[in-house]
């Protein structure tokens, strides 16, 4: 897995790819508790075009992030998820809780 | 502890089982993603439609972390066993679906405590086990000659029938 930052309209975009899975999941959490608690960044995006696969420890670490976030009062916003991601989504019904968008463009301006 | 979407050990009972493959490997996170290639490519052997096969590998690949996890507790370089069987009609020809049959040293599994949690409940963790549970025909725990066991089966969608009577 890789995570790329890159700065953007109010916040920050975290470009992610490759399996979040067991193994990867640590990284990802580190960098968007990071984000959000630490930096206290506005907006964080996740850019999940490019995850091939993601497990619960992955979902995991979304909802920690999430919850993070709604406690400082930022915004955490993912968007053009792949098809497994979005699969594995619905399984956890978490598809409503978080914050979704279909593409950048979409989510930059909301 | 057993779970079924209904199809369950009637169903198994109409089927052979036939040794794919046998997989030793140990317990570390970063072996999970050969175990996800190598199974998603099986599955798909077998004529599994894609959203089938990522159900299987999804489903393995959380029992395989939760092993890691739970059984021994995130301990790296302990034993796990994958065999995979596929499942045939009499003659042996058609498919009918694959059997997973996970085997663990690890701290005994309580099935009182495998219940995962309720999805209305948003927190982080717990979902392995419904995913596991969502995607395969059967889940199915145990312990035996001090390993923990756990079976899981995912039936094809439509059973190719050779006499006419098998997957009724």
């Amino acid at each position: 897995m890789q995570i790329a930052a890159r700065e953007s309209q109010g916040g920050t975009i975290l470009d992610l790819s490759g399996d979040i899975d067991l193994a990867h999941s640590p990284a990802m959490r580190k960098a968007l508790l990071g984000e959000i608690r630490e930096k206290r960044t506005p907006k964080v995006f996740l850019n999940l075009k490019n995850v091939r696969y993601i497990d619960s420890s992955g979902i995991a670490s979304l909802v920690e992030g999430l919850k993070a976030s709604r406690e400082i009062g930022s915004r955490l916003i993912l968007y053009s998820l792949s098809n497994t991601v979005r699969e594995v989504m619905q399984l956890s019904r978490l598809q409503k809780i978080f914050e979704i968008y279909e593409n950048e463009e979409q989510a930059l301006s909301s | 502890m057993k779970s079924s979407n209904g199809k369950g050990r009637k169903a198994y009972k109409q089927f052979q089982a036939h040794l794919l493959l046998r997989l030793e490997m140990r317990s570390n996170p970063e072996a999970l993603c050969l175990v996800r290639a190598m199974l998603d490519r099986a599955a798909e052997t077998l004529n599994f439609h894609p959203a089938e096969r990522r159900a299987i590998v999804r489903s393995v690949d959380e029992a395989l972390a939760n092993v890691i996890k739970h059984a021994y507790e995130g301990k790296s370089g302990m034993p796990i066993v994958v065999t995979f069987r596929r499942l045939c009609g009499q003659n042996q020809k058609t498919c009918a679906g694959i059997e997973v049959l996970l085997e663990d040293e690890g701290v005994a599994v309580n099935p009182a405590k495998l219940k995962g949690r309720a999805l209305e409940d948003i927190r982080p963790g717990g979902l392995g086990l419904h995913f596991m549970r969502q995607s395969m025909d059967e889940v199915e725990f145990g312990r035996k000659h001090g390993k923990n066991q756990l079976r899981m089966v995912k039936y094809l969608a439509i059973p190719k029938t050779e006499s006419g009577s098998e997957g009724e």
